[in-house]
């Protein structure tokens, strides 16, 4: 660490009792990670077992249609469907091999679990073995639930991975696993800091083709690179594989401090570290000052959404010079967040779960500069003043890593910048 | 069981939210699952709404399901009660609340709150959001109006514009300005803006203006029986139906003054010179029925189009729609299948699309130029300035619409003339658009059409031509087979024509039972199908 890193704050976050919060929930279902992991793994198909609205949330949840024909698609349960079980799975098998022989190009197809199916207790479970056997060996299908009754948006990323630990192959290697979906740039990136520090193998979970599905097994090391991902986490642990805690790769420190928490397993000098990553760090410096002057002394508040918050809060205290007024998250993994709670100071109310309306009460109250929302709360507290960042944006935007520490700053500062030059009264 | 990749209509719930939203003085409280809430940004970022859809969800999960998921209800709807003080309350589940089995309407009313309570019965296993919309309003106006006196003077409710409508916001302006000049007062406006107190109330209408069949027609007719008020059965959607409509509304009411025609300029529009270029272009329409029928007429009455396939994704209106397509004399296309609608237009090969979002996609893979006339809506069918569909200013922005997308008449004129010049080809798309145009590599000697739809239907290799389509049968049973020399010279056809004469050549051959096309063929069938 050089000089130019503040010191860990007295008192973190970790102590902080947590405001548990249930009621209404303003977040997607864990369905909206196919938006995602269907481009990120370009061999795989996730077909959604579900109803109307399923569908309906997949077309609307990102905004907009992917026309160039989507790896993705909702079998929809009709009346007859729940009229009777057996039936159900003879039109899933149907379906499916519809579905196959129209796209030869599929190795892996998920069956994705949904409030619905899950409800009737469609066991997907074993229509995925049942149709593994029949598909085999071209394609491997498994199954998970991306249903909002057990998943809130970035965990159908977590159930998705956690349902692929399993079934990869095992090994005796040790080998460093970087876990969650990463842009394809930003995974390019961090293999080659990691390859300049003379770390390897690096296998990735998710990647991008199943041929190139990573091995694991008791030397296993691994990385998250997503703070949401605590049953992918369980998962390998279970496989004998041992975690690396760390602060996420967000921002110059985060960055760092991932990096050299992974660079000590590996034995990794001093040195080189330094060599490595020195011109990258100030780049990230750099960049990330040219955004913090806006960001400085202005206070922001997380409405629950996709498990980013406390690390993100985190980099917005400490290098952009914020003030954390609300820190929500869906779920609190201390395990997996714990070493970003460190870092952030005392403060801040941290809150699991929600109940919209009592935190829309907290927020109004509390007139944050800048608050961090879903889409459907957004332009609402635009048009009651307040500053918002949609929180989507994070997950659909390339953030982690050196190079991108000064974009993610860029994403806060861009709504604040904005509400400063418009100007669209009268001259006089 | 049915693979979807995109649909057209949300599930019945999103209809209600439709009506919800649209309203004031109501909430909705909707027995569903986390996730659900998604629906709230449909009217946050697609309408860009500057409040939250009054709605609540009750947000029940797996561990919920073994214990108590009917108390989450009832708590739910006692908070939102007090939270929001509403007039009136709709109740219902989505798909999943539906499994459970919790029955909203009967725990509510068991809460004795002190408004009224609606409870919706929306089977999200059997139908979809515009049934969704029309049965909500229905059970609100059926809960809420009473037949009272007359209003003195003549008046008319406006009915069926909701939330997240496809221009609803300015048709209610515009029909608004159309009843006015014909000195008719607006009582109340429904379901768009009104309170649970002003649904009370429309039964002080002497008529009601069905706007959109889809999402009121049957309130429209319950209000008929009921409170003994008629309703306008045409939508004034172009000039002819809109002067219809004015015919309609001057037979219920006696009164003979009509409005201001001054400011109609689509039917001079249509008939001025530069808009000759018009004539007979091929046109497939498919959206929402009301849409599509108003779309038909102005297509072949007032722009004179030729109308190739007509059809609608809303089942509910297919009779009305295969017996609009037998007067047009082309098959209806009733589905909700996305890829089905895509074949479709694809065997069609139409100069222009007039459709929804989902077709100007279509539209936009295929090479075609597309128009949209109806839902389901994206966030650029809410547009900062007036833009009717409905009236005399629908009127015209509808010209205007439909013609944007076309190369113009000389632009076109030029194209054909001067095919292979390498910078001014048909690749580059018409000149007031504002994709960058592609040059062609004169090296090349400027053959090489970069349009990625032919590329793979002309490839210089093989003489037999892959067809996308079912490929055109000779009389002998097999395929037809363009020659080099004809194919080369198809691909000097403008591709705004290219389809339309391929096909027809192809046509022209199978009828002949001619098995292979030359350059001959080519021109006989032009002559042949020579206008």
């Amino acid at each position: 660490m050089t000089d130019q890193t503040p010191m860990p704050p007295e008192r973190g976050c970790r102590a902080t009792p947590v405001l548990k919060e249930r009621g209404q929930h303003e977040v997607f279902c864990g369905l909206t990670g196919i938006i995602w992991l269907h481009r990120k793994m370009q061999d795989a198909f996730f077909l959604v077992v579900g109803s109307r609205t399923c569908a309906h949330l997949l077309q609307s949840a990102a905004g907009v249609m992917i026309f160039a024909e989507p790896r993705f698609g909702t079998a929809i349960l009709e009346e007859k469907d729940l009229a009777g079980l057996a039936d159900a799975n003879e039109e899933l098998d149907r379906e499916v091999a519809r579905l196959l022989s129209r796209r030869p190009d599929i190795r892996q197809l998920f069956l994705v679990g949904s409030c619905p199916s899950e409800v009737i207790k469609l066991d997907l479970a074993r229509a995925a073995e049942r149709l593994s056997a029949i598909h085999a060996p071209n394609v491997r299908v498994l199954n998970y639930s991306g249903s909002g009754i057990e998943t809130t948006f970035t965990q159908g990323e977590d159930a998705c991975l956690a349902a692929m630990v399993p079934v990869l192959p095992e090994t005796q290697e040790k080998e460093l696993l970087l876990v969650g979906a990463l842009p394809d740039v930003v995974e390019d990136q961090a293999l080659s800091l990691l390859e300049q520090l003379g770390i390897g193998p690096v296998r990735c979970l998710p990647a991008r083709r199943a041929a190139d599905d990573p091995a694991v097994g008791p030397n296993t090391v691994f990385a998250l690179t997503q703070p949401f991902l605590g049953d992918t986490h369980a998962a390998l642990i279970r496989r004998g594989a041992r975690h690396i805690a760390a602060p996420f790769p967000f921002g110059e420190e985060g960055t760092t401090a991932w990096l050299a928490a992974v660079a000590a397993e590996f034995g990794v000098s001093a040195e080189r570290f330094e060599a490595v990553t020195a011109a990258p760090r100030a780049r990230a410096r750099k960049a990330i000052a040219a955004q913090a002057a806006e960001l400085q002394g202005k206070r922001i508040f997380f409405f629950p959404d996709s498990q980013l918050e406390i690390p993100l809060a985190r980099f917005l205290t400490r290098e952009c010079g914020m003030e954390a007024v609300e820190v929500g998250a869906p779920f609190i993994h201390q395990a997996v967040v714990g070493p970003d709670l460190d870092l952030l100071a005392e403060g801040p109310v941290i809150a699991e779960g929600q109940d919209v309306d009592r935190q829309l009460d907290r927020c109004r109250a509390a007139r944050p500069d800048l608050t961090v929302c879903g889409l459907g709360l957004a332009n609402p507290l635009e048009a009651e003043g307040l500053a918002t960042k949609w929180a989507i944006e994070l997950v659909f935007t390339p953030v982690h890593f050196y190079e991108q520490a000064g974009d993610l700053a860029g994403l806060f500062s861009r709504p604040l910048r904005r509400r400063a030059i418009l100007n669209v009264e009268a001259a006089e | 069981m049915k693979l979807t990749v995109w649909t057209y209509e949300g599930p019945p719930h999103v209809g209600a939210m439709r009506v919800a939203t649209g309203m004031k003085g109501l909430h909705y409280v909707l027995h569903a699952p986390q996730g659900d809430t998604y629906a709230d940004l449909l009217f946050t970022m697609i309408e860009r709404r500057n409040h939250r859809p009054p709605v609540t969800y009750t947000t029940f999960q797996a561990r919920d399901l073994g214990a108590d998921t009917a108390h989450l209800f009832k708590d739910a709807a006692q908070e939102a009660y007090e939270r929001f003080r509403p007039q009136a309350m709709i109740v219902g589940a989505s798909c999943t609340a539906e499994l459970i089995q919790d029955d909203p309407g009967g725990l509510a009313e068991t809460m004795g709150l002190p408004i009224p309570v609606i409870p919706l019965e929306l089977p999200s296993y059997q139908r979809k959001e515009n049934f969704g919309a029309d049965e909500t309003f229905f059970q609100i106006v059926r809960a809420l109006a009473q037949p009272m006196d007359r209003t003195t003077g003549i008046s008319a409710n406006l009915i069926g514009p909701t939330a997240l409508g496809f221009r609803h916001r300015d048709d209610i302006e515009e029909v608004t300005r159309l009843l006015g000049q014909m000195g008719i007062a607006v009582n109340v406006v429904a379901p768009m803006n009104a309170a649970p107190a002003d649904i009370a109330r429309m039964g002080a209408a002497h008529f009601n203006v069905l706007m959109y069949p889809e999402t009121a027609e049957t309130a429209a007719r319950w209000c008929e029986k009921t409170l003994g008020q008629p309703y306008t059965k045409t939508v004034p959607i172009g000039v002819g139906a809109t002067r219809d409509f004015i015919a309609e509304v001057q037979a219920i009411t006696g009164i003979d003054r009509a409005p201001d025609e001054s400011r109609l300029r689509f039917p001079w529009w249509s008939a001025s010179v530069d808009s000759t270029y018009l004539t007979g272009k091929r046109v497939f329409l498919f959206g929402d029925a009301t849409h599509v029928r108003a779309a038909a007429r102005i297509a072949r009455d007032e722009m004179g189009f030729e109308v190739v396939r007509l059809g609608c994704y809303n089942r509910e209106f297919a009779r009305p729609i295969r017996a609009l397509a037998k007067e047009f004399g082309v098959e209806a296309l009733i589905t909700d299948d996305y890829l089905e609608v895509e074949a479709a237009i694809e065997a069609a090969a139409p100069e222009m699309i007039l459709g929804t979002q989902m077709e100007r996609h279509i539209g936009k893979r295929l090479g075609i130029p597309c128009a949209v006339i109806s839902a389901p809506v994206h966030v650029q069918d809410f547009p900062a300035r007036y833009s009717p569909q409905m009236g005399f200013e629908g009127a015209n922005v509808i010209f205007d619409t439909w013609v944007h997308p076309l190369v113009m008449g000389l632009e076109e004129h030029l194209l054909t003339m001067f095919r292979e010049d390498f910078e001014f080809h048909d690749a580059a798309g018409a000149s007031h658009h504002g994709a960058k145009a592609v040059l062609r590599d004169i090296a090349a000697g400027g053959q090489d059409d970069p349009s990625p739809k032919d590329r793979p239907e002309f490839s210089q290799k093989t003489r037999e031509v892959p067809m996308p389509e079912a490929p055109h049968m000779a009389k002998d049973g097999g395929a037809v087979i363009w020659l080099a020399d004809a194919e080369k010279e198809l691909r000097k056809i403008p591709f705004f024509v290219r389809g339309k004469a391929k096909r027809n050549t192809e046509k022209f051959a199978a009828e002949r039972g001619v098995a292979e096309i030359s350059i001959d063929t080519l021109y006989e069938a032009k002559a042949h199908y020579a206008r």
